[in-house]
This record gives structure tokens, C-alpha cells and sequence, in this order.
């Protein structure tokens, strides 16, 4: 008997201990928004530069698990604006480009940011935005995806991904570090070169694209040599750069590894130099896009967001915030960026259109070689 | 009649359910891919079935599949006799311990393996980088501990008395085992291992990370199907295929489950202290400890190293937002947010689960009655068996508009969750409950004891630490939780998986020293909570 009680108190306080803290459900939306709202609301039309329209209604953003901005940054669109920003992201660019695609017919939220130009021909073609044409600043247009004539998509950032080198490890075994894709067959780079891969990882499918571009229908023989050589085939960037990588975060004993033209802005020394270069001829270029999209609640503030993502504020805050460059000319970049992070003047392109129709058959193939 | 409107009221809640957020979703995407431009095309995915990529694809998930689940019962019950049946010093330290890699993140893992493995780990020798053994070894490093605790919680209320009667008659240990517990033991080690085999066969970054993307699963490949080509017909094929490999290996455990005679015995028997004859068990579970603690004592040591020296940095930084900025909350309000999840998730899991359990064990008059039982049972496990972007996909296409317009709900986080622990759950109840001699119930309520008080008084007492270890798996999984989370986990409020899988996706020494430092706070948290539950049973409440 005396146990029985025991056992109902012990349940009771179980529940009572429980039921505070099962404050998801009915609080998830207080915490974080509440802080933001506060500014945003309060300064609906408060002289906004684009002509504040908004009556301080949401504007939904998609995007990918890599979008970053700094919160003073979405604050200042919400003032500016007179919109509440609200992000969903997840996923990467594949997965939101095809999020964006099955939900075309009652969309997720009024503009997607971080459609590539891997990706940019499919959402086009399956009509996923809307055509937003406004004078933006000087850079954005040399980005355009090539017949987007009614600019559906509008560049925000780039960056291109390279081969890059631990210049201390080679320097230590005197040893001339790889310039181009073709010396990474050399037999005296054997077992130097780690990739991630294609099918699962968006640095791995640009090398690919890379390897496309410069041997056309003989990349399947080139990738074959790559093999050979003894490249190392991983899931992701982090498994390459973090834990293959000479100069990761772990202790790789790789000094070759794919990953972008900025790395080298996250390896100095205490002398301030670099420790890693990227190889400039092996690069392909990744442009990210903002679009409307089509079906959008909120138009207008879709648009906003679209100008706003342009502006010099997202600009200078993308190298920080998302390891990318910003396309509009004359933003200054930091100074660990501007001094180390060199960057190709002619990277590979392969045209976004033949990515599109491609992209199932170049994947199996190259699934087919690197498994051989 | 009666029996009949109780079985109903009682499945309503957990069948509705599981009709929102799986079933719609998941016949949504399928539809996808079975309907094209309007009309429907089954021969188009049924084609999918005849690709011979897909039947290699098929045949190394089953086998690396079976293995792990295989070595993770051989390996598993030794230790769940041990930590669950003899008593020594840190045993429940140990249990928490061994519970922590099935919450640790597989990206995460994956790196701890392959600092071990790898070309400059201290394993390198083995040259299992990039080999089946690896993804095996990481399989069973995740899901050792379903069977311990699942099939040590049942062992814990096995009567010793069948086994001591044996062994007076000169059984010697091992006929013992063999004849006696084994056999007691049977519907909890079918439970755990189909669990086991569902986590194995749809595991994800595992297959990827270990396997140097020279092997693809069933759920890799649907993943790049669908997130990558939008291939949605060949992803159907496979998500079928998926489902009816499901079902069939549920009915084949529903059947090895059955035994004659389920029932428990009221008499809980003390841990012993461990004899002689115990050593073989005892030094398994130190031999499973070291298997463990190694790739963790890699992330722990990881995370303490700052510039090549040693320094706690990394967990001073928590508590800001990374270097350059890379997160927008903290650490630490990520563990809130996991935290608080995992409340939901868990009360979620185990409101469900319990009236599933309870559903599916009671007596059932007549062979239809049984079936529809049976059915239940099963249809409660599917969740497992589905790939997490099927699911995620399917919500945003099924639950759009009112009156499921839920895409967006901050509800979606830990109903999935619930969703992936519920199995987990009803295979660590069900067994127990089911193992409840109805004429118990019956004489409670011929002495006049309510429906309540018969719960309370013959039910409660038995379910009591399966309960426990329900509760604390569901809480661990959903602490642990990535993939359906990061389809769902709003921005401003991520969970610490999330978190940690960003940190380490982002340049910078620091970030990934964040990373792991990150993971041995999550894995802290489990070990705690899980102390915390085990602190929470009561021993003598068996003998009640």
C-alpha cells in the first residue's frame, strides 16, 4: 500500500517535473522572433531607402542549411522594409532547388536565396520563380544565369572551388607542388589528392564539373587515372578539408584536397602568412542566385528582399557569414580575404543549361568509374 | 462488442497519428513518382526494379545490415546480462556510457572513425578506411546499445528461479542459457535485433562516411534520388522496395517473438554480485566498453587540443557563436532547444507508445481480433523503415494546406522524433506487457478493483522500468536526431546536432575544435539524463 503511494507520487513528479519544461509546443515562437519583432515592428515606414511598403507583415525566406547572415544585417532589412524576416532553411542547394520544384504549386515561403548555377536551369525551366527585373548594381548582371532574359534569378554571391595545396608539407619535402588538373595523374602526387564526392557533395560535383569542362567526353578516362593515382574519394567537405587535409582541423596526411578559393584566407600562420594556396587553373566557378518566387504571398516584400540581398550590407557581410565573395563591384572584402584569398581569373564554366539535361548520366558514369 | 469499441478508442490516438505524419506523407511522395504528367505509370518505377544497380544496392544493405545486427546482439547481450544482472561498482555509470554513441551525431562519428582508422590514425595498420568492415564496425558502434538495453530490461525482470531448478538438476551454465533463458529471453532479443536491423538497413552518413562512397544503401540511394535528380519514380521503386522488405522481415519477428508461455514472473530478482563464472560476460562488456570509448576518447581528446596544445577554449566557446560568427545562437541555447525537444518528443513517444503497447498485447479472442492486433504492431514500426527524405519531402507536398497546414508548425520537430522513437518504444514495452498473465488483471478486478486500480496495481509495477528505459531511449534519440530534424529545424532555433553538423561544415581551427567539443557536451547531456532516469527507478517496486 505504502508503496502504491510512493509510486503516485513519483509518477506525479515526474509529470510536474516534466510539464515546464515541454515549452516548445507553445512557446517556440516567442523566444527568437520576439526580439526581432520588437525592432521591426515598431518601425514599419520608419524611412525606409527602397520606399518602405511594408505594414509589418512576414516575408519567407527558403533557403539552404549554409545560409548566413548576421542578425544585425536581417535587422536592417526588417527596418528598412517594414517586414518581419522569417528563414526557413535546410537542406543543401540540390535538395532546396528540388524542395523548390515539388512545392512549386503552393510554395514554402515568398523568395528562395542559394539556387546555384548548378541548379539555376532546373528551377527555370520548371518555372519556380518569378521574373524581377529592377537595376541592380553593377556586377550583378555579368552573373546572370545565360537565358534568363526576364531575370528570374538575380546573382547574389560567388565563389569558386580549386584544388588546394599545403604549400608546408611540399616546401618541407622540396617537393614543386601540382598546378593543373593534368599534374594531379603525376605519378609523384601519388596518394596526395583527397575529393569529395560528386553524388554527395556540391565542392564535389564543381570538380567534376571542372574535370568536364577541361577534358570534354574524356573525363570518364581522366577520373579513371585519378583513381589510379590514388586519389581518396570521401562523403563530404568536412570529411575532406577537416579530417584528410594536412592543414584541417584534424590530422590529415593529405596535402592536395578540393575546396574553394577563400580556404586559404582560414589557414595562416603566426607570421600571417598562408599555408595553403589554391591552384587557380583547376578552378570552377559557383554562383549563388535570390529569386521571387513564383506564387508568393508577399510579393512585394519578396522583391525587397531580392534588392536588399544586393545591397551593401548582405554584400560586405558575405565573406564572414557565408564563406563566399559578393558580385557587386567595388565591395570591400576583409582583410584576411583580401590578402590571401587569391582568386582565378578564367575558371572553368560548363553552361548551366547541359547541367541541367546532364547531370543524371555524368553522375552515373562517374559513380561507375570511381567504384570500379 | 465492448472489447472491440476499447481496442478502437484506444489505437484512435496513435493510428490518427501516424496517418498525419507518415502515412499522407509518405503515399504523397510515392504518388509523385507513380503519377506522371497526370497518369498513372506503375510499369515506369516498377522498370526501376530490373536495374542492376539497383539489385547491388539491395544486396549490400541486406548484408551489412544482417552482420551489424548480427554482431550487435553477440556482442550486446553478454553486456546486458552483466550491467543488468550482476551488481558492481560504476555498473550503472557504465550503462549510462554505453547509451552515448547512439545520440552522438554521425557526422560526428564519422570523423572519430576516421581519425582511427584512417590513413594517419593509429588503426591505420587494420586498412579498414573506406571498407564494408568500417561501415559494419560503425553500424554496430551506434545500435549496440538497443540491445542492451532493450533485451536488460527484460532480463532484469526474468525469474531465476526456471534457471536456478536447472542448474540444482545439473545443468551446467551454458544449458542453462541455452534451455532455459534464451528461450525466456526470445521476444526481447527478436524486438531489439528487428529494431537494430530497421537502423542498420536505412542508416545514412554511416554507409557514406565509412564506406569512402564505394557502397550505397537502399537509403543513400534514395537520398540522391531525390534531393539530387528529383528522380522521383526510381526513388518510389526503392522507397516500395524499402516498405515491403519492411514488412516482411516484421512478420518473420512477429513470428520468432511468439512463444508459448510469455509470462513473467512477479519475482524481480536482486543483481548478484558477479561470481567467478561471470568473468566471460564481465570481460565482454570490458571489451565493448574499449570499443566504444575509443573513437569517443578521439572526439574527447579532439576537443581539447587548441593550437596543438591543451586547453579547454573549445568549451569556452560555446557560449559564443563560433569564429567569424559562423552560428547564429550559441552553443548553449542550442542545448536548451535540444533539451526542450527531447521533453516533447519523449512525452510524445511514450503517450503513443504505451497506448500501442498496450493495444497489441492484450488478449485477443478470436483469430481476427489477433490479426488486426498484429497488424497494429507492425504498422507502428514502419517509420523505421522509411527513408527520412521521403518523409521530409512528403511533408512539405501533404501537410500544405488547412486543415494540415502543419509544414511550418514548430510542432514538426518533435512529433518526427516521436515518430522515429515510437518503435523503439513499443519493442522495449510490449515484450513486458505482453508478458502480463491476463488472470492477474482478472482476479484485480474480481476483488473489485477498478479498471485504473487494476492498472495501477498489476500493469504499472511490471511496466515500470521498461517504462524508464523507454522513456530515456526516446529522449537519447531524439537528442541525437539529424536527419529529419535538419529538414525541419527552424533557423533561429536549431537543435545541437544541427548545430554541430554546421560548425563543422564551416573553415576555421576553431570551428571544428567547437564541433567536438559540441558532441562531448551531447554526449555528456545523454550520459546524464540517462543516470538521471536509472536514479529514478525503484528497486523494490518490483516486488510490489
Amino acid at each position: 500500500m505504502r508503496r502504491a503511494r510512493a509510486l503516485t507520487v513519483l509518477t506525479t513528479a515526474v509529470v510536474l517535473g516534466l510539464t515546464p519544461a515541454c515549452s516548445l509546443v507553445g512557446s517556440g515562437d516567442d523566444d527568437p522572433t520576439a526580439a526581432d519583432t520588437g525592432g521591426a515592428g515598431s518601425s514599419t515606414g520608419a524611412g525606409g531607402t527602397e520606399g518602405a511598403t511594408g505594414d509589418g507583415s512576414e516575408v519567407v525566406l527558403v533557403t539552404h542549411e549554409s545560409f548566413f547572415l548576421p542578425q544585425k544585417v536581417e535587422r536592417a532589412f526588417e527596418q528598412q522594409s517594414g517586414y518581419d524576416l522569417v528563414v526557413r532553411a535546410s537542406g543543401d542547394a540540390g535538395s532546396l532547388t528540388n524542395r523548390l520544384v515539388l512545392t512549386q504549386d503552393s510554395p514554402t515561403g515568398d523568395v528562395a536565396f542559394g539556387v546555384d548555377n548548378t541548379f539555376a536551369s532546373r528551377a527555370l525551366e520548371e518555372g519556380v520563380f518569378a521574373p524581377y527585373a529592377f537595376d541592380a548594381p553593377a556586377g550583378v548582371s555579368d552573373y546572370a544565369v545565360p537565358g534568363d532574359d526576364e531575370q528570374a534569378l538575380t546573382a547574389v554571391d560567388n565563389g569558386n572551388v580549386c584544388v588546394n595545396v599545403d604549400e608546408t608539407w611540399f616546401a618541407e619535402r622540396e617537393l614543386e607542388p601540382p598546378a593543373s588538373l593534368d599534374d594531379l595523374t603525376d605519378p609523384a602526387y601519388r596518394d596526395l589528392l583527397v575529393v569529395p564526392g560528386a553524388t554527395t557533395s556540391s565542392p564535389g560535383l564543381a570538380f567534376l564539373l571542372a574535370t568536364i569542362a577541361e577534358y570534354g567526353e574524356d573525363w570518364p578516362d581522366y577520373w579513371a587515372d585519378l583513381m589510379d593515382n590514388g586519389a581518396k574519394l570521401v562523403d563530404g567537405w568536412s570529411d575532406a578539408y577537416q579530417t584528410d587535409f594536412t592543414q584541417g582541423g584534424g590530422s590529415g596526411d593529405r596535402p592536395v584536397v578540393v575546396s574553394y578559393d577563400s580556404s586559404p584566407a582560414f589557414t595562416l600562420a603566426d607570421d600571417g602568412t598562408s599555408t595553403t594556396r589554391a591552384l587557380l587553373d583547376t578552378c570552377f566557378q559557383q554562383v549563388e542566385y535570390v529569386g521571387v518566387l513564383a506564387g508568393a504571398e508577399n510579393v512585394a516584400g519578396a522583391e525587397a528582399l531580392v534588392r536588399f540581398m544586393t545591397g551593401p550590407e548582405v554584400q560586405a557581410a558575405l565573406p564572414e557569414s557565408m564563406y563566399v565573395f559578393p558580385v557587386v563591384e567595388g565591395t570591400e572584402l576583409p582583410a584576411d580575404w583580401a590578402q590571401h584569398a587569391e582568386r582565378p581569373t578564367d575558371p572553368y564554366e560548363v553552361d548551366p543549361a547541359e547541367i541541367a539535361t546532364e547531370r543524371a548520366t555524368w553522375l552515373q558514369e562517374w559513380t561507375d568509374v570511381v567504384t570500379r | 462488442m465492448r472489447r472491440g469499441l476499447t481496442l478502437l478508442a484506444l489505437a484512435a490516438l496513435p493510428v490518427a497519428v501516424l496517418a498525419v505524419f507518415f502515412v499522407l506523407p509518405v503515399s504523397g511522395m510515392l504518388a509523385r513518382g507513380f503519377v506522371v504528367d497526370g497518369v498513372l505509370d506503375p510499369g515506369a518505377v516498377l522498370e526501376v526494379l530490373g536495374r542492376e544497380r539497383v539489385h547491388r544496392v539491395l544486396w549490400f544493405t541486406v548484408w551489412s545490415a544482417t552482420v551489424a545486427t548480427a554482431l550487435s546482439v553477440l556482442l550486446g547481450l553478454p553486456a546486458a546480462f552483466a550491467l543488468h544482472r550482476l551488481d558492481f561498482p560504476l555498473r550503472r555509470v557504465v550503462r549510462a556510457a554505453l547509451l552515448v554513441p547512439f545520440v552522438l551525431p554521425t557526422v560526428v562519428v564519422g570523423i572519430a572513425f576516421r581519425q582511427l582508422l584512417g590513413e594517419a590514425g593509429p588503426l591505420a595498420f587494420l586498412g579498414l578506411d573506406g571498407s564494408p568492415v568500417a561501415i559494419v564496425a560503425g553500424l554496430v558502434f551506434f545500435n549496440v546499445a538497443v540491445v542492451i538495453r532493450g533485451v536488460g530490461a527484460a532480463w532484469e525482470s526474468l525469474d531465476p528461479r526456471p534457471g536456478e531448478a536447472a542448474a540444482a538438476l545439473g545443468a551446467s551454465p551454458l544449458q542453462v542459457l541455452r534451455t532455459v533463458t534464451l528461450p525466456a529471453l526470445r521476444p526481447a532479443i527478436v524486438s531489439s535485433a528487428s529494431v537494430v536491423f530497421l537502423f542498420c538497413a536505412t542508416a545514412f552518413g554511416v554507409v557514406l562516411t565509412l564506406g569512402g562512397l564505394r557502397y550505397s544503401s537502399v537509403e543513400t540511394e534514395i537520398y540522391l534520388l531525390t534531393t539530387n535528380l528529383l528522380d522521383l519514380q526510381a526513388a518510389a521503386a526503392l522507397s516500395i522496395l524499402q516498405l515491403v522488405a519492411v514488412t516482411a522481415l516484421l512478420l518473420v519477428a512477429a513470428r520468432l517473438r511468439a512463444v508459448p508461455d510469455p509470462t513473467l514472473a512477479r519475482v524481480v530478482p536482486r543483481p548478484r554480485r558477479p561470481r567467478r563464472g561471470d568473468l566471460p560476460q564481465l570481460g565482454a562488456t570490458a571489451l565493448l566498453l574499449v570499443v566504444v570509448a575509443a573513437p569517443v576518447a578521439v572526439l574527447v581528446s579532439g576537443s581539447l587540443r587548441v593550437d596543438d596544445a591543451w586547453s579547454l577554449g573549445n568549451y569556452r566557446a560555446l557560449r559564443t557563436p563560433g569564429e567569424g560568427g559562423a552560428l547564429l545562437v550559441p552553443v548553449t541555447d542550442a542545448l536548451l532547444t535540444s533539451l526542450r525537444t527531447a521533453v516533447d518528443a519523449t512525452w510524445m513517444s511514450l503517450t503513443l507508445g504505451l497506448l500501442v503497447a498496450v493495444v497489441v498485447t492484450r488478449g485477443s479472442r478470436g483469430r481476427a481480433e489477433r490479426r488486426v492486433r498484429a497488424a497494429l504492431d507492425g504498422f507502428f514500426m514502419l517509420p523505421l523503415g522509411v527513408s527520412a527524405v521521403t518523409l521530409g519531402f512528403g511533408f512539405l507536398i501533404t501537410l500544405d494546406s488547412p486543415p494540415l497546414d502543419l509544414r511550418d508548425s514548430p510542432l514538426l520537430v518533435p512529433v518526427a522524433q516521436a515518430l522515429v522513437a515510437l518503435p523503439l518504444v513499443v519493442r522495449t514495452i510490449a515484450p513486458v506487457l505482453g508478458g502480463v498473465d491476463d488472470r492477474q488483471r482478472q482476479a484485480a478486478a474480481s476483488l473489485g478493483a477498478g479498471a485504473w486500480r487494476t492498472v495501477l496495481t498489476v500493469d504499472l509495477p511490471v511496466v515500470w522500468r521498461p517504462l524508464l528505459a523507454a522513456a530515456g531511449f526516446a529522449f537519447a534519440v531524439s537528442l541525437g536526431e539529424f536527419g529529419a530534424t535538419s529538414f525541419l529545424a527552424r533557423e533561429e532555433s536549431p537543435t545541437l546536432p544541427v548545430v554541430i553538423y554546421r560548425l563543422i561544415g564551416s573553415p576555421g581551427a576553431m570551428n571544428y575544435g567547437m564541433a567536438l567539443a559540441a558532441s562531448v557536451v551531447l554526449a555528456a547531456a545523454t550520459a546524464g539524463v540517462m543516470l538521471a532516469v536509472e536514479r529514478l527507478r525503484v528497486p523494490s517496486l518490483g516486488a510490489l
